[in-house]
């Protein structure tokens, strides 16, 4: 790295790597042209939005601390129900209900903490795959309360701050989702870069050595695996309010194996992987969805393999590859 | 004055039929450079990984500063200072040295903890990760993913983690091995300069090094503490040379290394 030789100091070194980078701003500033550009898609713009928040829910536990979850979606789940049932019943104001998906979600991912802190590898994945399958199959029994495969009907969402109606165009929706996206963003950016940031790596990097220095990995673990499931459901949350309804696939297998998906596609443990992952893979399907409806997966398909063959930190990986390759 | 700094009593342990430990007890004081040598599969690793908590005993007791501290998790133990590096190296592949030793610092200082401030918030924790890299003359590289790290310079951040977590007491396990003579000359000398404070005890075969730097000499053979005592004494007694050299009275000399004993 260029910078580790121009800079001595080490607090100067840990400072540099906060500071943002022009690429970061061009990101959030592209974010924004969809209103400009596409103004028909803007309703896909904000599912990629959502999408992107719960890929990067996803990052913090799978890119920084290497928990492989096949059962993410239950907390998208337990958002979305959530932020949908206060609406159903009489409260839709958003911001709130948010709230409310957030600290429903992180109940429900600090309560599984206590089980998938205790494991790794393929007990994780076979774990959380089968927490997911749980809660579905419960969201399912509940059916008056779910509304089961008919899914949750009459919700109302209010105008945001008292003032935005959501219109029909997803005007509001996308600048909601955006907005919700890029706030927590800073929140899980400033997250990666504290000390319990640096933690997550090195459970990342080495799980067995962290005792050895005298790190508690297991409450580290419990700790993100709770935040990580709050965000989801805020995640769900928003899918909630701007669509209006909820479904039981919102907490099914295919969305949690679609994240993890997304999050490979761009890249793991670098923030924006599962933001340009989710994009690609939304865009994807929109597209290939449009030319051959029953195939779509089929190219889905080709590009997972094509991407882990040939790019196996993912498509920012690669593209840091790139940008390395062409300075030197 | 006060007891020792680690104790063991009637430390036990199987694997199946297999003895690994067999009643070990070793009282180590405060500030002393003990040696633990003895032949491949004699437990010596067993042992430290019997005292940090990585294998539980069978049976027996684990002292730490007279606290008893057998059924405490390996991390906690750390966090009272019984500290250990590995003979194979376990580091942080992608993390920068400098980065390695930090997380290692925080996590003494409980900073690890705290998700919602920067980093660049404690720079008491960083400039402490430093200091202990200069120490060890890793300065220079501090900035360099672990992974393009030479060997000795990552057996040496072995030792700079294990610094970092402040130990009482430090368990190195084969500290140079792998490196070559020159630079575990100076590895050793890195160890040697350790605070008296400190409490050592080291794995190592080579009969040299351990002459040189340690202040007593613990033999284990089969699971089993041989002999204990200083290394003169270790060097002329009888029952470590019929381990080492068979049965045939041979030679010693003191600074002699012994083949046939390398990992």
């Amino acid at each position: 790295m260029a910078l580790a030789e121009k800079v001595t100091s080490p607090r100067l070194f840990l400072q540099a790597q906060t500071r943002w980078r022009p690429a970061e701003i061009v990101f959030w500033l592209a974010t924004l042209s969809p209103y400009v550009l596409f103004p028909n898609y803007l309703s896909l713009a904000s599912q990629i939005a959502i999408a992107g928040l719960f890929a990067l829910s996803l990052d913090l536990i799978l890119g920084y601390a290497g928990i492989v979850s096949l059962g993410h979606a239950a907390f998208f789940g337990v958002g979305a129900y959530t932020a949908g049932l206060l609406s159903k019943y009489g409260w839709g104001e958003p911001l709130t209900g948010l709230a409310a998906a957030a600290f429903a979600a992180g109940i429900v991912g600090y309560a599984t903490s206590f089980v998938i802190c205790r494991f790794r590898h393929l007990a994780l994945i076979m774990l959380t795959l089968g927490f997911g399958l749980l809660l579905a199959e419960l969201a399912n029994t509940l059916g008056w309360l779910t509304g089961g495969m008919d899914g949750l009907q009459g919700i109302h969402t209010w105008k945001l701050l008292g003032i935005f109606r959501f219109d029909l165009y997803g005007r509001t929706a996308y600048a909601y989702a955006l907005a919700v996206l890029f706030v927590l963003f800073l929140f899980a950016r400033r997250l990666i870069h504290s000390p319990f940031g640096l933690s997550l790596r090195g459970i990342r990097e080495n799980f067995v050595r962290m005792p050895a220095i005298g790190a508690p990995s297991r409450a580290h673990i419990r700790t993100i695996y709770t935040i990580a499931a709050a965000l989801a459901g805020v995640a769900g949350a928003l899918l909630a309010q701007t669509t209006e309804t909820v479904s039981l696939d919102s907490l099914g297998f295919e969305r949690s194996a679609e994240v993890v998906v997304m999050v490979v596609l761009g890249g793991t443990g670098r923030l924006y992987g599962g933001l340009v992952g989710a994009a690609i893979y939304m865009i994807a399907r929109d597209q290939f969805s449009g030319i051959v409806p029953q195939y779509w997966y089929f190219w889905i398909g080709i590009l997972l393999v094509a991407v882990v063959m040939f790019l196996p930190n993912g498509i920012l990986g690669g593209l840091a590859k790139l940008s390395r390759w062409s300075r030197s | 004055m006060s007891g020792p700094a680690l104790a063991t009593r009637g430390l036990t342990k199987s694997f199946g039929s297999l003895a690994v430990a067999r009643d070990i007890e070793i009282e180590l004081p405060k500030g002393v450079r003990y040696a633990l040598i003895g032949p491949n599969g004699a437990g010596k690793t067993t042992l430290i990984n019997l005292i940090t908590g990585m294998l539980q005993p069978g049976s027996g007791r684990i002292f730490l500063d007279g606290v008893d501290i057998t059924a405490l998790p390996p991390e906690q133990r750390v966090q009272r200072g019984l500290v250990r590096t590995y003979q194979i190296n376990s580091l942080f592949p992608h993390l920068t040295a400098l980065e390695s030793v930090t997380l290692a610092v925080c996590e003494r200082t409980r900073a690890a903890r705290i998700w919602w401030r920067q980093l660049n918030a404690y720079p008491r924790e960083i400039d402490q990760a430093y200091d202990i890299l200069a120490a060890l003359k890793l300065d220079a590289v501090c900035h360099r993913p672990t992974r393009e790290l030479a060997y000795g310079q990552q057996r040496l951040l072995e030792i700079a983690l294990a610094l970092a977590t402040r130990p009482k007491v430090l368990l190195l396990d084969e500290p140079a091995a792998g490196v070559p003579r020159e630079e575990s000359n100076e590895l050793f000398a890195a160890i040697a300069g350790l605070s008296s404070e400190i409490t050592v005890l080291f794995i190592e075969h080579d009969m040299e090094l351990v002459f040189r730097f340690a202040t007593q000499v613990i033999v284990m053979v089969g699971g089993r503490v041989l002999v204990q005592g200083a290394p003169h004494e270790i060097a002329t007694d009888p029952q470590v040379r019929a381990v080492y050299l068979g049965k045939a009275p041979a030679p010693v000399k003191g600074k002699q290394t012994v083949s046939g004993v390398g990992s």
